[in-house]
């Protein structure tokens, strides 16, 4: 038996592996927390469901009124154009942050302090008031003549105000998002890029702000959930976006649960798209790195559900009986 | 004998007070594939460094082909050039890094076209068909689509040698291209740096590679802390150093 064995193994064609199929070790904690969640869950949607309060049918008869459609594509419009600015904004301090003029790091540096350290609501309230600053905004020759002169109370609209509050905000937190991609980049690809003859802006461009765009597109995914949230303290400066869409017409019909459960219910339709868009741009930007991106929430619930499966059925039956 | 394609200087370099190069002077003449060696923190990546001005010297002169390296002298005193002369003199020297420093994002290809098109204003077709060559000659051809990651080590020197072919350089400097590779990969970059040289082209090589400085170098420099010691034909080097410390550094590398 020993000798054909020790015959056997180097010599004979290889036989083809045994998979294992082992039975797995138990997990009765699993079952029990997985148990009381779902008890919990299902008393929680059974309150829900069933409290009159909750306005339900309200909820149905407003979700796609007229005043609301309009509040959400303004609230869409805000999210993307003020991200918009942020964005270029915070990718033109980020440059600059890392420029080798000093002054030019001060000036970055003083717009990131000025701008993250006041808050949103407060910059929000200074635009919309701005005419009672500057009432005539003059551009020109600093301390020299004048070329152009517009009137604030006319140019500066509420909407302007709004733009001009979120997205310059937003522009301090996206420079230090851009700069920490930048920084992610090897600085051999900032030296393989001089030796071939590029220039500074060219190299950023071409060869550091693609790579950084791995780094720093999970966080401008953050960031824009959390402006489109943010969108919603506009509307102490009765800009009619979503929330004050809603607000308008609980303050006549004074159902305001239902109504901000509307709201609710079209933020989180947003924030859902906004996560799925943002799987597929760091797909993108994820090519050429040997690394898969890693899959979704959703994704990883459905195959932790899918093992389960498998594991139970794999179980052979033999084996079954014995335990 | 005509102008040399690199002259060095007296060359001096500082790191804060760290002094890496304390007067450095030698010539490569058109043509010629000069071996620099030496223990590592000796000074021969730095000085490479110097000759495309990727760090600046803080005294004496270096010429590349008789221009004078990031700087104008006017009168008796210097001038720096701006970035986009600086850039034009980058260009026309190719580079080779220990850590090949391969665009990551993208493809061989890509990262061949790049500087001919970008930089030299190439039409992308005639880029892309010089691309082709290039790959080829690397020994390369079917990987144009390739990206980085998905190369070996070996596999992604020879496209970073490629890369800086695409230039038509008239120097290349190589900075530890072996290095960073796995004991049999270090072949298949040394035959097509074998081949580079055979072709006529002005090489100056910092590498541990003593086999291939012996076979393919006219001249090795032996550098230590900051000071060229010894320097001549490889044969003579290597076979009989005149000084105590290149001897100790061939008894351990060879």
């Amino acid at each position: 038996m020993a000798e054909a064995d020790q015959q056997s193994e180097p010599a004979s064609a290889p036989a083809a592996p045994v998979e294992i199929k082992a039975v797995p070790v138990r997990r009765p904690g699993r079952w029990v927390a997985g148990f009381l969640i779902i008890v919990v869950a299902a008393a929680l949607a059974k309150s829900v469901a069933t409290n009159p309060r909750f306005g339900w049918s309200t909820v149905g008869e407003y979700l796609f009124a007229p005043t609301v459609m309009d509040g959400l594509v303004k609230t869409i419009e805000l999210t993307f154009l003020s991200m918009l600015i942020g964005i270029a904004i915070g990718v033109l301090l980020a440059v600059m942050r890392l420029s080798p003029n000093p002054i030019v790091v001060a000036a970055s540096g003083f717009y990131i302090w000025l701008f993250r350290g006041t808050p949103v609501l407060v910059q929000l309230l200074f635009w919309a008031f701005i005419a009672a600053l500057y009432p005539v905004i003059t551009l020109g020759v600093p301390f020299g003549p004048g070329l152009l002169s517009f009137d604030a109370n006319t140019w500066i609209t509420p909407f302007v105000a709004v733009l001009l509050g979120l997205g310059l905000n937003e522009g301090a937190y996206m420079s230090e998002i851009v700069r920490a991609g930048l920084l992610s980049v090897d600085e051999g690809q900032e030296e393989a890029a001089k030796a071939l003859g590029m220039r500074r802006m060219m190299t950023m461009r071409r060869v550091i702000l693609p790579q950084a765009m791995r780094v720093i597109i999970p966080p401008t995914g953050n960031e824009t959930i959390g402006m489109l949230k943010t969108t919603s303290l506009v509307s102490v400066l009765a800009y009619t976006e979503l929330l004050y869409a809603v607000q308008l017409i609980y303050a006549t019909n004074y159902k305001q649960i239902p109504l901000l459960i509307v709201a609710s219910i079209w933020y989180l339709v947003l924030t859902t798209i906004l996560s799925i868009g943002q799987y597929f741009i760091e797909r993108h930007y994820g090519r050429g790195t040997a690394r898969a991106v890693p899959p979704t929430l959703l994704m990883r619930i459905w195959q932790s559900f899918s093992t389960w499966r498998h594991t139970k059925v794999d179980v052979p039956e033999q084996t079954r009986h014995g335990l | 004998m005509s102008e040399p394609m690199v002259k060095a200087e007296a060359v001096h370099k500082r790191f804060g007070r760290n002094e890496v190069l304390k007067g450095i002077t030698l010539e490569v003449a058109a043509g010629e594939v000069m071996c620099l060696l030496g223990p590592s923190g000796s000074g021969k990546s730095t000085f490479l460094r110097c000759i495309n001005h990727l760090e600046k010297i803080n005294s004496g002169r270096i010429w590349v082909d008789g221009n004078l390296v990031g700087y104008r002298q006017k009168g008796d005193r210097l001038h720096e050039i701006s970035e986009r002369d600086v850039a034009e003199e980058r260009a026309q020297i190719g580079m080779v890094f220990q850590r090949f420093n391969l665009f990551g994002h993208m493809t061989a290809e890509q990262n061949i076209i790049e500087a001919p098109i970008r930089v030299a204003g190439l039409k992308p077709d005639v880029a892309r068909a010089e691309a082709k060559l290039l790959m080829d000659r690397v020994g390369l051809g079917d990987r144009l689509g390739a990206y980085p990651a998905q190369l070996s080590g070996g596999q992604q020197q020879r496209v970073a040698i490629a890369r800086a072919l695409a230039m038509k350089p008239k120097l290349m400097l190589f900075d530890e291209p072996t290095s960073a590779l796995d004991p049999e990969l270090v072949g298949e970059v040394l035959d097509v740096m074998r081949a580079l040289a055979a072709d006529g082209m002005t090489m100056v090589v910092v590498t541990h590679e003593t086999g291939f400085a012996k076979e393919v170098g006219d001249t090795v420099v032996f550098m230590d802390d900051g000071v060229v010691v010894e320097s001549g034909d490889p044969a003579a080097v290597f076979n009989s150093p005149q000084h105590a410390r290149t001897q100790a550094f061939l008894s351990k590398v060879l």
